[in-house]
């Protein structure tokens, strides 16, 4: 496996200006005979899309809601991080770079961390420019909060509801493009299968979700911006349809798979009540800014919080971190609320979950205030607990959030195989092994408004490309499999629903394979998957055809390729043996808890090959070369 | 606790649909709406009836997705709530709980209670944006907006596409959704240049589309997840009525270029 970073040289504040003069470009006129595939229709997909067909390029777009606008960017709340320094409180490009480094754990690639820094400004311009109604001031002019693992305001927001309004931004600039026709839409649309000639990345095989059908389309290029896979766990904060299947499907096409481990646990989410639970919720970290996190001092302390004097709670991010406080970085604060559980001082409904307390704040401010900025969500905190939170404090616990790792790409956001590119949360490239707050919105639009316009066209430039139609050997094969599938699905005619089985494997990778790790736990786990899925493949039950709207027979091909993909995460976990970021492993820790890395042995980033179901993958590295920054030991304190 | 679901059941958008009832049991009244039509969906399977058929997707009442008419009102009875974040405790063991698609001329139903809304994005694309290519435009703080108009663009900006409001209306009327669009950027300094030909291709497309006019009822507020005003509604006619009459050749195809 090729797994040349192609980092341009010079200087890091220099690269990106130097790559984009040493890219080649394509003429106009020359841009509509270059068809871009581009799957998923979130802010990588849009903004890629849009951007992409307003250069000229013939680009369609698929995504498999019933509208581009539903993709689950629009559901982050608390805002976008840029390097802007509006507020003069000291931040500059090198700054966001070196947070997000450090907030990485020293697990990113430097170069385009710095990249990313450098647009996130270009992105506050360009969403201002298209009407994004952005928080403001009383003089008019754009306002900031502050986020977790940063001391400067550089959180751009719209409520708490930003990525909605950053995701309409980027649906209405592909609506001006679908209107203008340099785009062509296609919703309600699975991509099922990548389709590979002569090496190279030509095409996609869709099956649509309303008649079954399934169609091919071919290409120059294909862009996966699919997102992340923590539906693996089952309960995540992802929305339902979130699913690793388009670059699960890549991966067994020969893309290599980075840093599957990687996984973040969102310090705060609404805790577990039920067996019904279909998913859990996110309580935006902004409310950080002004919620305090606390557990009884007392072990098993079962009184109402009111009840609870100051003296005997434990503030303990406070305490633990001084400096950071309530706003130290999601994986720190996760496991920390992890441990205050596990000593037994939790709240709630078995004991797993801490105050996250706003009567400080409401009594600094006024509930006003306080309603004005984060009203949605304590409305929504309201709506799904039944508690008031202006009069008690939230309960919150943690809960799997967002994924580090992805498909691996190149500097120029190309994956191992040539024309197939990666964009978004599907690839692996910016934010190591944890991401910081209000960074994954930032790295969705850099990626599609200010990177991918510039490195496809290169590619483009630098290749020749045979003439290849949907029609062509290589798709009607792809077609096949794909179809046979459905079928097998269809066939097995067992005793179990999907769900029931999703849950299971949920289960599993939430116990072995989620906040703490351990070698054990992870050995167990790669027994158990290889089980479940054979079950699976014997005893599924989906009702209904093939040839018509079948929800069951969906959920059947995502949970099928999470039975694979799950493995391969524990693989990974099992393979690095330290602790960074998202991945803790529990032999690897510091005397006072925090993640052991070992940058002698693990500092590289991990790339799996796929060798076939049920057969170990084969890891390849690439080793992580830090010129500009010194590998330290992250401290918040 | 227990209930009874009387579910629209509709094999595909050509077959005839109709009403069936299906018992749910033992659910739990901290459940969603949809966490209980999840359960529900479980028993059917067991039994061998394949599941209804729904649109859902975030279940955090952002995304839009999620839909239903339940007991004759979209997304149920709490104001203000999609149908994802509708909880049973809102209802009472032993009711009856009726269970119907979104029904418009404009969104035919694929499945069950799954309609298309196609429509509304070929809405949007008529004029809902702003030209405005992706490169460098200028800085963000070059352009100021007053806090209030901000605040005002920012309670139209945050409709979800969701439909209630074509289908709590009688004339199956998409106006609040188009308006919260034209209010938004009518509002803005960055909607004003294309502000006329915005107006007047959106409504041409809702009409294309076979929606029908508001006749100020007030139902779509009522019924609107995002509570978003009819205020909204009026700005639009008078946007509307500007952009006619300074429409220098009032004649067909605003849209476009």
């Amino acid at each position: 496996m090729n797994l040349d970073a192609k980092i341009p040289s010079g200087p890091l504040e220099e690269k990106w200006e130097k790559h984009k003069f040493d890219m080649k470009l394509i003429n106009p006129a020359n841009r509509r005979k270059y068809d871009v595939i581009v799957v998923g229709s979130g802010l990588a997909g849009a903004s890629a899309a849009a951007t992409l067909g307003g250069l000229g390029y013939n680009v369609s777009c698929f995504c498999f809601q019933d509208s581009p606008r539903r993709a689950h960017s629009i559901a982050a709340q608390g805002g976008i991080n840029a390097a802007k320094n509006y507020q003069g409180d000291g931040d500059s490009v090198h700054r966001l770079f070196y947070d997000t480094i450090k907030g990485g754990d020293f697990r990113a690639r430097e170069a385009n961390v710095h990249r990313l820094a450098e647009v996130s400004r270009n992105i506050i311009d360009q969403c201002v420019a298209q009407g994004v109604p952005f928080a403001r001031d009383y003089g008019g002019l754009l306002d900031n909060r502050s986020f977790g693992g940063a001391q400067v305001s550089r959180t751009f927001y719209a409520r708490g509801q930003t990525g909605q309004q950053l995701l309409l931004g980027a649906y209405s600039a592909l609506n001006r493009e679908i209107s203008r026709g340099t785009v062509k839409m296609y919703s309600r649309k699975e991509m099922l299968e990548v389709v590979l000639v002569d090496g190279k990345a030509r095409g996609i095989v869709v099956r649509d979700l309303v008649t079954g059908e399934i169609a091919s389309h071919a290409g120059h290029a294909v862009i996966l911006a699919t997102g992340g896979y923590g539906n693996v766990f089952y309960l995540s904060t992802n929305a339902k349809g979130c699913n690793v299947t388009a670059t699960w499907r890549a991966h067994k096409k020969g893309a290599g798979f980075a840093n599957p481990c990687y996984t973040q646990v969102h310090p705060t989410c609404i805790p577990v009540s039920g067996d019904y639970q279909s998913k859990l919720t996110l309580m935006s970290e902004s409310l950080r800014n002004d919620g305090r996190v606390w557990v009884p001092k007392k072990l098993g302390d079962t009184r109402p919080p009111d009840q609870i004097s100051e003296e005997e709670r434990d503030y303990y991010l406070e305490r633990k971190y001084p400096s950071f406080g309530n706003l130290a970085p999601r994986d720190i604060a996760s496991r920390s609320a992890k441990e205050a559980c596990d000593a037994g001082r939790g709240v709630g409904p078995g004991g797993l979950g801490v105050y996250l307390d706003f009567a400080d704040a409401i009594k600094r401010v006024g509930e006003d205030a306080i309603k004005k900025k984060y009203g949605n969500l304590f409305h929504m905190y309201k709506k799904i607990t039944a508690e008031n939170p202006y009069k008690s404090p939230m309960r919150i616990y943690p809960a799997v959030h967002y994924t580090m790792g992805g498909l691996w790409v190149d500097y120029n956001l190309m994956s191992n195989i040539p024309g197939l590119f990666v964009l978004g949360e599907a690839n692996f490239s910016d934010h190591g092994a944890n991401r910081l707050g209000a960074s994954a919105l930032m790295q969705g639009l850099a990626d599609g408004y200010f990177v991918i316009p510039y490195t496809l066209p290169n590619y483009f430039a630098n290749e020749k490309f045979e003439k290849v139609t949907n029609s062509d050997q290589a798709f009607k094969e792809a077609e096949g499999v794909v179809s046979e599938g459905s079928k097998k699905f269809l066939s097995i005619k067992g005793s179990r629903s999907v769900n029931s089985f999703h849950k299971e494997l949920g289960k599993i990778m939430w116990d072995k394979c989620g906040m703490a790790r351990t070698k054990a736990g992870l050995e167990e786990a790669l027994v158990k998957i290889p089980k479940l899925r054979d079950e699976f493949w014997q005893n599924l039950k989906v009702l209904g055809g093939n040839e018509s709207l079948n929800q069951s027979l969906e959920r059947a091909g995502r949970v099928a390729d999470f039975l694979e993909f799950g493995e391969l995460m524990c693989q990974d976990a099992l393979h690095r043996e330290e602790s960074c970021g998202g991945h803790f492993r529990t032999e690897h820790q510091t005397e006072d808890g925090e993640a052991k890395r070992d940058d002698g042995n693990f500092c590289y980033v991990g790339v799996w090959e796929n060798k076939g179901v049920g057969k170990k993958a084969e890891l390849h590295k690439e080793t992580l070369q830090f010129e500009n920054v010194k590998l330290a030991t992250r401290s918040y304190k | 606790m227990d209930i009874t679901l009387h579910v629209w059941r509709q094999k595909n958008a050509k077959s005839q649909g109709k009403m069936e009832v299906i018992e749910g049991k033992n659910i739990s009244e901290d459940s969603s709406f949809l966490e209980m039509l999840d359960t529900v969906n479980e028993t059917l399977q067991e039994s061998g009836v394949e599941p209804i058929a729904f649109d859902h997707d975030c279940r955090e009442g952002i995304c839009g997705m999620c839909s239903l008419v339940i007991n004759g009102e979209p997304h149920g009875p709490e104001y203000g709530t999609t149908t994802c974040q509708l909880h049973m405790r809102s209802f009472k063991n032993g009711q009856h709980i009726f269970i119907e698609p979104w029904r418009a001329k404009a969104f035919p139903i694929l499945r069950d209670l799954i309609v298309d809304r196609g429509a509304f994005d070929r809405i949007q694309q008529a004029g809902g944006f702003v030209s405005v290519n992706v490169g460098s435009p200028q800085d963000a703080n070059c352009i100021p907006v007053p806090k209030q108009d901000a605040d005002k663009a920012f309670d139209a900006a945050v409709c979800i596409g969701c439909g209630a409001c074509v289908a709590a209306c009688k004339n199956a009327s998409p106006m609040l959704f188009v308006a919260a669009k034209v209010s938004q950027l009518s509002l803005l300094p960055q909607g004003k240049p294309e502000r006329e030909k915005r107006v007047l291709a959106m409504v041409d497309q809702m009409k294309a589309e076979g929606f029908g006019n508001c006749t100020n009822q007030y139902e779509c507020e009522a019924a609107c997840p995002k509570e978003i005003s009819v205020e909204h509604i009026a700005r639009m006619n008078r946007e509307y009525f500007r952009a006619a009459a300074l429409e220098e050749s009032p004649k067909e195809g605003h849209g476009g270029e």
